[in-house]
């Protein structure tokens, strides 16, 4: 690793100014990614805040009926709250599909929106990539891309959103609650959190230096039964090549969120739309504009019949 | 195991000392690309209590929770396999819950309760699970065991808590189950495939608690 500072964050409102104000600052809470990448020397921070103790580590009701988390509350609390596993199943299921225990117990809610592509050729110093090193090309495009995205790639970059929670977390329309450098407060829709890679793909997120993320916010409870499906290379700790989230209605109609398929968690209105004609439809619907290689073409057949398994689980319930 | 007066790790701890020397005194000749401001620069006073006791260590805050351990106190019955989270080898217990001690800091630890596979168990008083283990030929080499150890007690103390996992089918009625058992240990790789005999271990564990 390359020498930083480090303190530990009293506030919000300090912490975001301090991150606002030092070029090569970054958060720190659980660690559990950024760490791997300081390593690897993808991540080369001069300053560490740590902001686990900044007390955001509550799950509380909201005045409309729904449910705001904490930045800080780890993924296992998470999983495991009652209100999650009883009105937003599909959140806590998404949870313990992703990673291992002893990450689950670290990862928190935040770091996880923010955690960064798995893409081989982004961890590969070696190797040209325009996420690590804007400008240096990308291995990707015309190398191993078997587990990369196939929607909202660009010619500068196809690497694949990891999480499995943020992809619930955009079934459910979540809300990012953030504090910036100046102390102002905003809440972004999480479709608007994450950035396509365009031709600046080191771009990931809305955040502005210094911002910090304070909660997230669930809009009050869809009701109906909740899914998340994810197929992967191991029954357990492996990233999906194809997952699926999906929350079905009692009066047939249905909402879906994808991952391992998009450059973002992804979610396409007119694919809710086609819920009533069945797994195929959604699966074209949801596709639309996909653009594969050689070696990642199958995901889109991937994505049909996970979708169909998905549908005929639901048929038998019902 | 104190009172002996030369051991192999005591061999390898002084050896591994004199080979730091070197490259440590070549780095402090390197022109300095150091941060721009320096809040909490050098060595940072860290508090822990390992297993029981207070330690104070002064650390390099690049220190991980796991080289504190191994290098620092000389607790080196925690392994470090990938060092990257993937093998589980690090696994220690913080706070009551079973983390990869490779990818935290030591710094954001200051005050924090660590329990190693030391803290477990001795060999004059093991730890149930470590008996078991034992009984049931939980391991081959023994490299990832400690880890395979820390991570099987918080597994039952998540189990009893109630946490879910992805082998739940309800996620109201968590209960214990080989299902259970194996999907909650695949954060723990053993290179020797002892995976059957570490779930019997700790079904047997289990049982005995729930008697």
């Amino acid at each position: 690793m390359k020498p930083f500072t480090y303190e530990r964050a009293t506030s919000v409102e300090t912490a975001a100014k301090a991150a606002g104000s030092m070029q090569g600052a970054r958060f720190i809470a659980g660690g559990t990614n950024l760490l791997d990448l300081m390593k690897l020397q993808i991540e080369t921070p001069t300053h560490l805040i740590d902001v686990n103790h900044l007390g955001l580590d509550r799950i509380e009701q909201t005045e409309d009926g729904g449910l705001r988390i904490g930045a800080l509350v780890r993924n296992t609390d998470l999983a495991a709250d009652k209100r999650v596993r009883r009105d937003y199943a599909v959140l806590s299921r998404a949870l313990v599909a992703g990673a291992s225990g002893q990450l689950r117990n670290k990862a928190t809610t935040a770091g996880n929106l923010l955690q960064r592509t798995r893409c081989p050729y982004f961890y590969d110093t070696r190797m040209p990539c325009n996420k690590r090193q804007p400008g240096s090309g990308c291995g990707a495009l015309k190398g191993m891309s078997r587990s990369l995205a196939i929607l909202g790639v660009s010619d500068a970059c196809i690497a694949q959103h990891p999480s499995d929670m943020a992809v619930a977390m955009r079934l459910l329309d979540a809300r990012v609650d953030t504090v910036d450098a100046g102390g102002a407060a905003r809440s972004i829709p999480i479709a608007d959190f994450h950035l396509l890679p365009g031709d600046t793909p080191h771009r990931e997120t809305a955040l502005k230096p210094g911002e910090i993320i304070t909660s997230v916010t669930l809009p009050k409870p869809l009701g109906g039964t909740h899914v998340y499906r994810k197929v992967r290379d191991r029954a357990s700790y492996a990233f999906a090549l194809v997952s699926v989230a999906a929350v079905f209605g009692r009066d047939g109609r249905a909402h879906f969120a994808f991952g391992g398929i998009g450059t973002k968690p992804w979610r396409v209105e007119a694919a809710d739309a086609a819920a009533k004609a069945g797994a195929k439809a959604v699966a074209e619907a949801a596709l639309a504009g996909a653009r594969t290689t050689e070696h990642n073409d199958f995901k889109k057949l991937l994505v049909e019949r996970t979708l169909a398994s998905v549908f005929r689980q639901q048929e038998a319930r019902a | 195991m104190a009172s002996t007066p030369v051991s192999r790790r005591g061999m390898l701890r002084g050896g591994a000392a004199l080979a730091a020397a070197t490259p440590l005194m070549a780095h402090a000749q390197t022109p300095s690309t150091g941060p721009q401001r320096n809040i909490g620069a050098g060595m940072i006073p860290v508090e822990l209590t390992v297993n029981g006791r207070e330690v104070h260590l002064q650390l390099d805050p690049r220190t991980t929770l796991l080289d504190a351990l191994r290098e620092h106190l000389h607790l080196t019955g925690t392994k470090k396999g990938c060092d990257q989270g993937q093998c589980g080898a690090c696994t220690v217990i913080v706070e009551g819950r079973r983390i990869n001690s490779c990818l935290t800091l030591a710094v954001m630890h200051d005050g924090d309760k660590v329990t190693t596979i030391e803290g477990l168990g001795t060999p004059d008083r093991l730890h149930p699970m470590q008996k078991a283990f034992i009984a049931h030929d939980g391991y081959q080499c023994g490299y990832c065991t400690p880890g395979q150890i820390c991570s099987a007690v918080a597994v039952l103390d998540e189990i009893r808590a109630g946490i879910p996992s992805h082998a739940t089918a309800d996620l109201d009625a968590v209960a214990m189950s080989d299902a259970e058992l194996r999907e909650r240990m695949s954060g723990n790789i053993c290179r020797c495939a002892a995976y059957p005999n570490i779930i019997a271990a700790m079904r047997d564990v289990a049982g005995e608690a729930k008697a």
